[in-house]
């Protein structure tokens, strides 16, 4: 891996990239812009988020639309006990990633018994029954959401009031879960997990119970997602069920899909772009037309279809498709 | 219990069957035929909601507004067959839910540049705008009941189309055996063109009807699109019959959980705890209906034979 002279374009740029991602809030304190270490903090959190999505997605053909569901819940299990005055850290994190994990495991008990087309629905489904759940009980804020009024306290070890450390401690978390992933795609039990996606009946017969990895790999996503969650509620101090809907499962798809499936890095690239455009489209179409800025989303929708009709593979696929023409 | 009660919640959960039924059936044809799931099918919703809402303004008719807002519902829909839909048959569904969910994003963002980003309130006429009383002393509103009558009207009529028309034989065939029909000389893009435009006029129906109701407005068919979703896993992708009783038993339990769960729990339970509870399990109660279904028959009630 460190062998510099081995490395293609695709390994420059994903260093590039996590090189840029460690050095934000150096280039952050110099231009003295908070503001972009708001949108690093998002990009780290939602890129950990779409690795564990890539996980069951792309490493295992599981097409889960109800990601954000986990991000939800981990973000309650911030929300709720500090709403109860409970700020410990120790206890918030072990019970997102308990909570989501559960949750997982319940629902996809029920979604992996099903293939295909079925799963993808189940899956929404699911996320959009604990959107309800949460919008129709009134006392943690129902639709209006619930004020997060104190980050998570790790008893003096570090404090997350400070932006720059809780940023460090999401991108720590993030190169974490990165290296896990790798861990596990690499593993006899990944291999039985990415054979199972190219042909079930063969893994079955060499008497895999698929069924069962299908469903460890299911919740072990779950469960980091919902550590990410419990970031995610920390940074923006407030939650809401919108944060799970299913549209934001729809847009952890496009990011995975977007920087490429089923690629180590591809998620944190196409999280990444997905932010920047989100964030610098409005301007630039309002540079081409003024007052086009607000209707944005008319060109993103564009540019999904686009790239899913075009783009095989995301960017991963188009920077390895360079080196080959080369 | 009051029975004037009782009744208007089973008329509005018929209602919301009937609504169900013509969104999750141009759903599952369009699965069943081209094995597409289209997301953006909840837009096409959404846009025969404001069609209607526009002529009616023009015209100071819901009639006309309504039959003139059909066929202009079937242009989008063969207009957007033909420039992204046709491309992605031959992909996974990974990529039909991605280009669907931008399609999505296209409609919302479009419609709220041409019509604003209020919502269009679409007056009923008076001969509608009435109630009716059965029974002496059940009062019910005429206009919920005419969508019921459509609704079953427009069922029988697809039923009609499906099993005793040459269309309909070309399109069972097309869901039993795609490349044989084709193979047959059957212009199969034509064929799956019909088909998703008849999906869009469902869809489109389904809002023009509920707009005189809730008003039409941005976004508003991608919350029922996913009850549509519930409702055709539940009857089994690709089965009409199974759309139809699946909506009808998601309209009736959504309806009758949200009036009377809160009575039922405080059987057993106490007050305060039941008027917490109430409305969370009430707002959940499809769902945990579709799992259960789904823990003892993966496929749905009616999976299709032959498939």
């Amino acid at each position: 891996m460190l062998n510099i002279s081995s490395w293609n374009l695709r390994s420059w740029v994903n260093m590039i990239v996590l090189v840029l991602l460690a050095l934000v809030p150096v280039l952050v304190s110099w231009s003295g812009n908070e503001f972009y270490l708001d949108i690093a903090t998002r990009l780290v959190i939602l890129a950990m988020a779409a690795v564990t999505l890539n996980l069951i997605l792309g490493y295992g053909g599981m097409i889960s639309f109800g990601h954000a569901g986990f991000l939800g819940i981990g973000a309650y299990a911030v929300g709720i006990p500090v709403y109860h005055e409970i700020y410990d850290g120790f206890l918030h994190f072990p019970i997102a990633i308990i909570g989501s994990a559960t949750f997982a495991l319940i629902t996809g008990m029920i979604c992996l018994r099903t293939k295909g087309v079925h799963f993808i629905m189940i899956t929404m489904a699911f996320s959009q029954m604990v959107f309800y759940g949460f919008v129709s009980i009134e006392d943690y804020g129902g639709d209006d959401g619930l004020v997060i009024e104190a980050r998570s306290e790790f008893g003096g070890l570090f404090d997350m009031e400070n932006n720059t450390t809780l940023y460090y401690f999401c991108f720590i978390c993030l190169l974490a879960t990165i290296y896990i992933v790798r861990r596990v795609v690499n593993s006899r039990f990944g291999m039985v997990i990415q054979g199972a996606k190219g042909n079930e009946r063969r893994l079955q017969s060499l008497g895999f119970n698929t069924y069962r990895y299908q469903l460890a790999c299911y919740v072990l996503a779950g469960a980091i997602c919902g550590f990410a969650g419990a970031l995610l509620g920390n940074f923006t101090s407030f939650i809401s069920p919108e944060m799970m809907d299913w549209s934001r499962s729809g847009e952890l798809i496009f990011m995975v899909v977007l920087g490429g499936t089923a690629t180590l890095f591809g998620p944190l690239l196409g999280t990444t772009a997905f932010l920047l455009l989100e964030e610098y489209l409005p301007h630039v179409i309002d540079l081409v037309y003024k007052g086009g800025g607000v209707y944005w989303q008319l060109y993103f929708g564009i540019i999904l279809i686009l790239v899913v009709l075009y783009m095989k593979g995301g960017i991963n696929g188009f920077l390895s498709r360079r080196e080959g023409s080369k | 219990m009051d029975t004037t009660l009782l009744a208007a919640q089973l008329i509005n959960g018929l209602q919301l069957g009937i609504l169900l039924f013509l969104l999750a059936s141009g759903l599952s044809l369009i699965f069943g035929i081209m094995d597409f799931v289209n997301l953006a099918h909840g837009s096409l919703y959404m846009v025969g909601a404001f069609f209607c809402a526009t002529i009616t303004d023009w015209t100071d008719s819901f009639i006309i507004g309504a039959l003139l807002a059909i066929p202009a519902t079937a242009v989008i829909g063969f207009l957007v067959e033909i420039i992204v839909v046709r491309k992605l048959y031959q992909r996974d569904h990974l990529d039909h839910v991605l280009a669907t969910f931008g399609l999505i994003l296209v409609f919302d963002t479009t419609t709220q540049m041409i019509w604003g980003p209020d919502g269009l309130v679409v007056p009923l006429p008076a001969w509608l705008d009435t109630r009716v009383t059965l029974f002496s002393d059940i009062v019910l509103p005429t206009y919920r009941i005419a969508i019921i009558g459509v609704g079953l009207a427009v069922a029988a009529g697809l039923w009609l189309l499906v099993s005793k028309t040459r269309l309909g034989m070309r399109i069972r065939a097309g869901a039993s055996n795609r490349d044989m029909i084709g193979a047959l000389g059957v212009d199969i893009n034509l064929l799956f063109t019909l088909v998703f435009a008849l999906g869009a006029v469902l869809a489109g129906l389904a809002g023009m009807m509920i707009a005189p109701i809730t008003e039409a407005s941005v976004g508003m068919g991608n919350g029922i699109i996913i009850v549509a979703f519930v409702v055709i896993v539940i009857g089994g992708i690709g089965s009409i019959k199974g759309a139809f009783a699946a909506a009808m038993i998601v309209g009736l339990i959504d309806t009758m959980g949200r009036s009377y769960l809160d009575s039922l729990f405080k059987l057993f339970m106490s007050n305060q705890n039941a008027e917490t509870s109430a409305p969370a399990i009430s707002a959940m109660l499809i769902y945990i209906l579709m799992a259960a279904i789904l823990a003892f028959r993966p496929q749905g009630l009616f999976p299709p034979k032959g498939r």
